[in-house]
Order: structure tokens, then C-alpha cells, then sequence
């Protein structure tokens, strides 16, 4: 048996979590999430800037606190942190260790970065058609800004096979990362499905972090126990494929077999066939039950071959928006919500601007929820003591929105009484990043394990 | 008898581009059939109207007690282009869970 922890959900997540994966009791393998679409924008504008970025930077920091229990307890570490540029993600590492005074062997999985290479594939036919949409990739070429492959686990098996004690990799499937180890240990094959996709399924019971142990719970939410020092979710992995979601003695959080299934059911789409690089997974396979405190165990995946694609993820730009808030008090604080957010709409709509997409709703009423929420009673409207009206414009146009960002502020003087703006001056006008879903035959693109 | 979904089942819900995917659990494996019979692919779409501009979907996963759904054209474009509050559609599995549906006594 191998223990293999999630110490990352996504990148933003706690930074002690992976301390506490590897001091609060056993593991083998530690394994940290980064990536995810917003995520690959954010590190190609800043790779655009400095070609020495483009990965995680907060992994250097991770490594530098949990690297001296690595080398202690013999824990290996797998990570996607290397994003856009895994080579200076390596050169990174490198030098924190160098701090500590230790030698590790340091792998990168990369060649998933095919932007340079978009032009060469489309001329050799490759259309790159929208997964969603259908439509080819000819009609976003000029605003694309990266593209890449996502890779499977057996380029992580391989360099942990080589030896490293730490392995970068740039996009991969989530649940890669989980299943890469195993293969590495238990010797699974190419064609071995049920398994592989045992540690797929693995791999996406704890892929998110804490929400696989306890964290984002709807069942009896309130009673699961010391939130504040959750423990993030472990797999206890067999031989044979069956394993057991767990977590560390001691923790807060909650492993049941309500808490996994919510998990379970997170952004999947056909459940028999939940696609990898290395294998389908059929999610209407395999049977859970209650293990003892904190433990699921699950049994009976079932698995189908792999298919001859990879999944490619190209973003591109898609404009600009900006978001702007001002709060309403009581009295009749809804009504003059809505009323802000009609002015709102009327002022814009004068500005005779080339907008996209307009939309206001009202926090603390059914922004959430949307019509889903019944409008509130004309009782409970009266009572609200306070409602955020929250206006955003998105336009390929900077300027139009730009211009939008000036209407926030005067509201407060010249719309309906007791109102306060929220946050500091106008609203930010940011660069958005769109994803274009795609697949590319897996004889194109080849994996790269450096060690 | 007119129930809520809150009243038999959990959720949790994601984003896969500008599709939502709302997974529904049956909190007692004995209401499933409920979900399975009550809970349509067409009563969800009806539900989520007003943001759902595409299909629903709908799978079942018997052996996790629970329905999978996937409403198309849904979150305002996706992540990184929506002006919601809620972009990624984390809290429209609640949403679902105001949906009232007429059971046997």
C-alpha cells in the first residue's frame, strides 16, 4: 500500500496545507494541483513579461518549507507548478535546495507547450475545432495566446522511475498527478484499464483538495469538525486498484461517503466515460463504503482504453471587462438597488459604446441564485438592511470600457439616498482570457522527461 | 405532496467551460428513484430558464445514488468571461435544491 497526499486544490489554496500533509503523519506522495484554465492565463501574461516566469512561484516557497521532511521521511512530490515554463520552475527548485544544502534529483515533464507551434499544425490540417462549439480554430487565430496539451501519468511514472524526487510538469490531467505514482509502484501497464482508471478516479476524489475531505460539505455541514485545521484528503492505494480516500489522524474535516460523493460528481460529464490521456473512467462503475472514521473505501472501477487524442486547452484574448458595486442601506434598500441598477443601465446605454455584455444583479437578493430565488416578499424586500447592486460591461473595445469604469462614482451623488460605493475609486479594467476546448492526435505531440 | 429537492438531496456543482454540471444526491439511498423519476432533464432546464440557454443533459450514476447534470450555455460564456458574481456556477447546485417537485404521499 501507498499513501499518496493532496497538499494543493488549486493555485490560491492554503500554503500550510502541504506542511501538514507531510508532518502530521504518514505519506509517500505528495502531490499539489496548480493549474487550472484562469490559471494558464495568469501565467502566460506574466511569462509575456518575463520569459524567466510562467509557472507557479508559490510551489518555490512550498518546496522551500516541506523539503527537508521530503528528504527525511522519503516523500516524493508531484506537481503541476511548472505551467507555461517547467524548466525555470526546475531552476527555481534547484536553487532552494541548494540553500538547504541538499541534493535532489529534480524531473520536468514538458512539450505540452505547442503555441509556437499552432501555425505548423493547422497547415497540416489539423483544424482544431472547438469541442463545444465546432467551430474552427481560424476564427480566434489572431487573438490566440498559448496552447497546450494535456498530458497523462505515465511521463510522471517515467521520472519518478528515474529517480526524482520531485517532479514538474506543465498541463497534465488533474488526476495525473495521482495516478502517476501508482503506475510508477504497482507496475501497471498501458492497457491495464480498470486500474489506471482507478487511479484516475483516485485522482479526482482529491484532486480539489479539501472540498474531498469535508470542506464545501452540504451534509450537516455545521457538524463537521474543526474547519479551521482541515485536514486535506489522502488515498491509501492497493496493488490491485482498490483504494481508500482517508485523511491524517487529528485533523478537522470530515471523509464519509457523502462528503466523496459530492466530490465525485464535481465537473464530470458522462460519467461512463470521463476521458484521460491514459484511460476512460467509468464513474457508474465502482462501489463506496464506509471504512471505519474518516475512511471510504472504494472497489470495482472500471476502466476503457484510451483514446488517440489528447485534449488541447488554447486561450485567447476576448476582450476587456470591468466590475463595479455600490451598497444600498435601509430604508427600501431593494428597491433602490433596483432602481441603481436601472439608472445604470440607461446611462451606459446613452454612452452609445460598443459593449458585449452588460449585466447588473443584486447581492444579497438572488445574485447567486438568479430567478432561480423568488423575487423577495414585498415583507422581506421591506426588512433587507442592505443590498449590493453589482454592475459589470465586458467589450473587445478597452476604451468603451474604460469609459464605463467613470459611471460607478457618480452614482453615489446623483442616483437614490444611503448608498456607499464599495471598494477604492473606479472599478479596474481587466484583460479577459477566453478557452477554446480542442483535440490533437496523440501521434503530434510527445511528452519531454527531463531528469 | 409537494416536496423540495432540498428535502432528499445534496449537491455540489462546477464549471466545464460554459456548461454547469449540477451533481444531485440523494441523501438516503431509498429516495434515488425519487431524484431518478421527479428530477427530469426537462423540469431542470424549465427550473434554470432564465441562464440555461442551451440543453440539459441528464445521467444517472446509480451506485453513487445520484443524477448528473449538465446544463449547456449557461454561465454567461464561461469563468473568464462572465460578469456574475458567481462565474463558475458554484452555487447554482443549491439553486437546484429550491426545485419543488409532486410526490406520492
Amino acid at each position: 500500500m501507498i499513501r499518496i497526499a493532496n497538499g494543493q486544490g488549486f493555485w490560491g489554496d492554503s500554503p500550510d496545507a502541504p506542511l501538514d500533509q507531510v508532518r502530521r503523519g504518514p505519506i509517500d506522495y505528495l502531490t499539489l494541483d496548480y493549474l487550472a484554465e484562469v490559471t494558464m492565463s495568469i501565467l502566460q501574461k506574466q511569462r509575456s513579461r518575463d520569459p524567466q516566469l510562467g509557472y507557479a512561484r508559490d510551489f518555490v516557497e512550498v518546496v522551500d518549507r516541506v523539503l527537508p521532511d521530503l528528504v527525511s521521511k522519503n516523500i516524493r512530490l508531484v506537481a503541476n507548478a511548472g505551467g507555461l515554463n517547467p524548466e525555470a520552475c526546475r531552476r527555481a527548485v534547484q536553487a532552494v535546495a541548494k540553500r538547504h544544502g541538499l541534493e535532489i534529483s529534480v524531473a520536468t515533464v514538458s512539450g505540452d507547450d505547442i503555441t509556437d507551434r499552432i501555425d505548423e499544425l493547422l497547415d497540416r490540417g489539423i483544424e482544431f475545432r472547438n469541442m463545444d462549439t465546432g467551430e474552427p480554430l481560424s476564427v480566434i487565430r489572431d487573438q490566440v495566446r498559448s496552447a497546450s496539451v494535456y498530458f497523462g501519468a505515465f511521463p510522471i511514472a517515467q521520472a519518478l522511475a528515474g529517480g526524482a524526487r520531485i517532479v514538474i510538469t506543465g498541463r497534465c490531467a488533474d488526476a495525473a498527478l495521482v495516478l502517476g505514482p501508482m503506475i510508477h509502484e504497482f507496475g501497471w501497464k498501458p492497457d491495464d484499464w480498470d486500474r489506471l482508471a482507478s487511479g484516475i478516479v483516485a485522482g479526482h476524489a482529491i484532486e480539489c483538495g479539501a472540498q474531498g475531505s469535508g470542506g464545501n460539505c452540504q451534509v450537516d455541514w455545521e457538524t463537521i469538525p474543526a474547519l479551521e485545521d482541515i485536514g486535506y484528503p489522502i488515498v491509501e492505494a492497493e496493488p490491485d486498484g482498490t483504494f481508500v480516500v482517508t485523511k491524517h489522524a487529528g485533523t478537522g474535516g470530515r471523509v464519509t461517503v457523502a462528503s466523496v460523493t459530492e466530490q465525485l460528481v464535481y465537473e464530470i460529464g458522462d460519467p461512463k466515460a470521463y476521458l484521460t490521456p491514459d484511460c476512460g473512467a467509468d464513474f457508474t462503475s465502482f462501489h463506496l463504503s464506509q471504512d471505519g472514521a474518516d475512511r471510504v473505501k472504494f472497489t470495482g472501477v472500471r476502466g476503457t482504453p484510451a483514446t488517440p487524442t489528447y485534449k488541447i486547452s488554447i486561450s485567447y484574448a476576448a476582450g476587456y471587462r470591468a466590475i463595479g458595486s455600490v451598497a444600498y442601506a435601509w430604508p427600501d434598500a431593494y428597491r433602490k438597488a433596483r432602481a441603481g441598477a436601472r439608472i445604470m443601465a440607461e446611462r451606459v446605454a446613452r454612452l452609445g459604446l460598443d459593449f458585449d455584455a452588460v449585466h447588473s444583479e443584486l447581492l444579497g437578493v438572488n445574485a447567486c441564485h438568479g430567478i432561480a430565488a423568488a423575487e423577495p416578499s414585498p415583507e422581506l424586500a421591506a426588512q433587507l438592511p442592505e443590498v449590493v447592486m453589482r454592475f459589470g460591461v465586458r467589450s473587445k473595445n478597452r476604451a468603451a470600457v474604460d469609459r464605463f469604469t467613470k459611471e460607478i462614482a457618480p452614482l453615489v451623488l446623483s442616483g437614490p439616498p444611503s448608498v456607499t460605493g464599495l471598494g477604492s475609486g473606479r472599478p479596474k479594467v481587466e484583460e479577459v482570457m477566453a478557452y477554446w476546448p480542442a483535440l490533437i492526435p496523440k501521434s503530434e505531440v510527445s511528452p519531454v522527461v527531463s531528469l | 405532496m409537494k416536496i423540495r429537492l432540498l428535502d432528499i438531496a445534496h449537491s455540489r456543482s462546477g464549471d466545464k467551460g460554459n456548461r454547469s454540471n449540477i451533481g444531485l444526491i440523494a441523501r438516503k439511498p431509498a429516495d434515488y428513484w425519487i431524484l431518478v423519476k421527479y428530477a427530469t432533464a426537462e423540469r431542470v432546464k424549465e427550473h434554470f430558464s432564465a441562464i440555461c440557454l442551451g440543453k440539459v443533459e441528464r445521467f444517472e450514476l446509480p451506485n453513487l445514488n445520484a443524477l448528473n447534470f449538465l446544463l449547456h450555455e449557461t454561465l454567461d460564456g464561461g469563468g473568464t468571461l462572465s460578469l456574475r458574481a458567481d462565474p463558475q456556477g458554484k452555487t447554482l447546485g443549491t439553486a437546484l435544491l429550491r426545485m419543488e417537485i409532486e410526490v406520492p404521499e
